[in-house]
């Protein structure tokens, strides 16, 4: 009995070093399956493309497009908790950013933190920031800047720094 | 056995290569900069969406070198095949580096692109296209892939059989520090299937005995001990082969299965009080594991060797305790699968928080049936299968948002319809009035000014008079030809007064000739300004008015184009969802009922050894008792 026991057992043991796998037939199935997939993912993405342009189109017309976005300065070590944006004094956007979101920022990636119309002419946006500071300390900042909305859509690039970074708290850019 | 190595050569070499990290440093293109933060969040539908549609723009404009992405081109070509890569897209990841492939580009740029390209190939399981991918490589490789590109060279040579051709570029990679362990592993194993057995162990022992912290080397050292251990045990060193699974670490993924082997190995060597040490650390750990399983028969087994019958007939009798129960939770999961609830927990949306979502569905609490799904769920093609389901319900709830913003939008174009419509004949009656009287103004502003013009050529003073000046010179006129009728001597007394009269006034217009001529300049420029005003004003009109027309027409076709792809698209996900979510139960189920079978297979074994061990235990009592005292 006892040497029936230890084939098995050493059957078992070595069955440890084959890979977990499903059966062919499934794999072939999972294979096809995933070329369909991939098609389809495809097609959803013309679609979203095709949606996005209409929505644009529609929601934003290019005289009073105005987008705002939000990055962070290169190699900012602050931990941005949330941005509030107001626009003539009206509140636009107010947003508290996850760590996924903080990540990414400091990534090099830029958020689209606002996008609606305004009328061509002269405006005032004004821009806060809370987050904490490599020592721990809550930071706050906030500040005004003028800007002229003409016919053309308005793209506003928005990017933070602390105040150990030697770059200006808010910087506005245009594109 | 060729499948399971390259599955194994596919994961080291995920866990080596990191895709070039986007950067956004001295960014000019905002929207590419959106497309960063998309896919740094693992978003990659959206990123691809951002980034599908800057290069389709970029492509389009005339003059591209004056679009903000061309100063990012390179990186963006490159990241959206990333992108489409990370989104499980190989075939237009692969489209898109072939692209760059065959464009004019400089060496740099191409052998990245032909590594890349090999590297997708490798992973679909395609190792002769991806060796082609590589002997496309040529001229100058950049300083960051280099290693990387060698150590896929090397897996695809591997992958190809042809180990002795891996072995020499493996040797050369021993000192990378980013292929710390996976590269001492590999070498090792490709040694071993080049026939150099004596070598390949020696390999295997120092990849087994690599210092590192970092989990992934940590992994595969492990690993190695293992595969080195497994080869001791097979030509019956059973010494080695316990140095080799003592390296293995005891909180790894491979302590449990390290843990099991070494018991055998002393075992096998004879020594099954040593045995006893591995496999009783191991039956207190995770029951669903096979490992601990198998060493609640083991355990027993090696007390009967040892003769205490007694302990090794209650440890089967625990045994059989532990494989009744775990086989009644298999079959309840089963059952659980089959009402649709690993399927449900998967879509869960608090699981996919973390990279570790699939760990995560193992610990909750309503999804009992994945805890016998580890090694089924860690395998590629499952993950893949996984993964693809997610996608499929990500895209069926874009899908169904969308369907329903079709009908808000026609909502949105019916109100501004009804709005503008009745107002805008009023509004163009009143425009086309006050358009004429505009035009009517502007070519006044434009005659004065080429009197203007003219006179600074030839000086007209009378032009430059006074409403009072020109009244005076008519009157004067008029008392000219009133003399001519009076009598001689009144006449000469008559123009001489006249005569002083317009003197006056023709000295005052030369006089002051040059300040109202600049003064009339002024004026005319105050005009312009107001020109200005009124021409902003009238083009911020028809921009209104065309705006206004545009807010409601020419969007139906378009809404129902889209509507009727979005109803076939999302038709189609269904479809594939319900077959891949079936696939993935069926699959599951499968891996259930084989984890069932050895269940029952155990089961049986420790019903025959409680009886065995019972009856042994019952005759050694009885020659104790029979033994002379």
């Amino acid at each position: 009995m006892s040497r029936a026991i230890l084939v098995v057992l050493l059957c078992l043991v070595a069955g440890v070093f084959a890979p977990a796998r499903a059966e062919d037939t499934y794999r072939q199935q999972m294979k096809g399956l995933d070329e369909q997939v991939q098609e389809v993912k495809s097609d959803v993405l013309s679609i979203a493309a095709e949606l996005n342009q209409l929505q644009e189109r529609l929601l934003y017309p290019s005289d009073s497009h105005l987008a705002v976005f939000v990055a962070l300065s290169k190699g900012e070590t602050l931990r941005l908790d949330a941005v509030q944006i107001r626009i003539d004094g009206q509140p636009a956007a107010n947003y508290i950013y996850s760590f996924k979101e903080l990540e990414a920022l400091q990534k090099g990636g830029v958020q689209r933190i606002y996008t609606g119309n305004i009328a061509t002419g002269e405006h005032a946006i004004e821009i806060s920031l809370n987050g904490k500071l490599a020592n721990g300390k809550d930071y706050t900042y906030s500040q005004q800047f003028a800007f002229t909305k003409a016919v053309a859509p308005k793209l506003m690039g928005v990017t933070l720094a602390g105040p150990d970074s030697g770059q200006p708290a808010i910087e506005i850019g245009n594109w | 056995m060729a499948r399971s190595r390259h599955v194994l050569l596919s994961l080291a070499l995920a866990a080596t290569l990191t895709a070039r990290a986007a950067s956004a440093d001295d960014l000019k293109d905002l929207y590419f900069g959106e497309a960063i933060f998309e896919a740094a969040q693992g978003r990659y539908f959206e990123a691809l969406e951002r980034l599908d549609a800057e290069l389709a723009q970029h492509r389009r404009v005339d003059e591209p070198e004056r679009d903000a992405l061309h100063y990012h081109l390179a990186t963006a070509e490159f990241d959206v095949g990333d992108f489409e890569l990370d989104y499980r897209m190989h075939h237009r990841a692969g489209r898109a580096i072939k692209a760059v492939l065959e464009a004019n580009v400089d060496d740099v740029i191409r052998n990245e692109a032909a590594f890349r390209l090999a590297r997708i190939h490798f992973q679909k399981d395609q190792p002769e296209e991806a060796l082609q991918a590589l002997e496309r490589i040529h001229g100058k490789v950049p300083e960051a892939i280099r290693e990387d590109l060698e150590f896929l060279r090397a897996n695809v040579y591997s992958a190809l059989g042809r180990p002795a051709d891996a072995v020499p570029v493996l040797k050369k990679l021993q000192g990378a520090q980013n292929l710390r362990g996976f590269a001492a592993y590999n070498l090792g194993i490709a040694l071993l299937q080049a026939g150099h057995s004596p070598e390949a162990l020696q390999q295997l022992e120092q990849a087994g005995q690599v210092a590192s912290r970092d989990p992934a080397s940590a992994a595969i050292r492990d690993k190695s001990n293992m595969v080195l251990g497994r080869m001791m045990l097979e030509s019956a060193r059973f010494d080695r082969a316990q140095q080799s699974f003592d390296r293995v670490r005891l909180d790894g993924p491979y302590s449990n299965q390290a843990l099991l082997s070494a018991g055998w190995a002393d075992a096998s060597a004879g020594n099954y009080e040593r045995a006893l040490v591995p496999w009783r650390i191991l039956i207190d750990r995770d029951t669903t594991d096979s490992a601990v399983q198998e060493a609640r028969l083991a355990l027993p087994f090696a007390y009967g060797k040892l003769n205490v019958y007694g302990r090794a007939a209650l440890l089967y009798g625990q045994a059989l305790d532990s494989f009744g129960g775990e086989l009644d939770k298999v079959n309840a999961s089963i059952r659980s699968i089959r009402e649709g609830t690993f399927l449900k927990a998967l879509v869960r949306e608090e699981i996919h928080q973390d990279n570790n979502w699939v760990v995560r569905l193992r610990m909750l609490p309503d999804a009992p049936e994945t805890f016998y799904l580890t090694s089924l769920m860690a395998s590629h093609d499952f993950q893949t299968a996984l993964h693809n389901y997610l996608d499929l319900e990500d895209l069926h709830r874009k899908l169904v948002t969308w369907q329903g913003s079709f009908d808000a939008f026609d909502d949105l174009i019916r109100l501004r319809r009804a709005n503008y419509e009745p107002l805008l004949p009023e509004v163009d009656a009143q425009f086309r009035e006050l358009d004429s009287q505009m035009k009517l103004r502007v070519e006044q502003r434009n005659q004065l000014r080429k009197r203007l013009q003219d006179i600074l050529t030839a000086p007209r003073p009378e032009l430059l008079a006074t409403a009072d000046e020109r009244i005076a010179l008519e009157r004067i006129r008029h008392v000219e030809k009133a003399i001519a009728g009076v009598s001689e001597e009144q006449r000469a007394q008559l123009q001489e007064r006249v005569q002083h009269l317009k003197g006056v006034l023709i000295w005052t217009l030369r006089t002051e000739y040059p300040q109202r001529l600049t003064q009339a300049h002024k004026d005319l420029r105050e005009l312009q300004r107001h020109i200005d005003v009124l021409t902003a004003q009238y083009e911020s009109f028809v921009r209104t008015r065309q705006a206004a027309v545009h807010s409601y027409v020419g969007y139906d076709a378009p809404i129902s184009r889209l509507r009727t792809h979005v109803g076939s698209a999302l038709e189609q996900v269904d479809m594939l969802e319900a077959r891949q979510g079936a696939l993935i139960e069926t699959v599951a189920i499968n891996e259930l009922k084989a984890r069932a079978e050895r269940l029952e297979a155990y089961q049986s074994q420790a019903r025959y050894a409680v009886a065995d061990s019972y009856d042994r235990a019952t005759k050694a009592q009885a020659e104790a008792a029979g033994a002379p005292q």
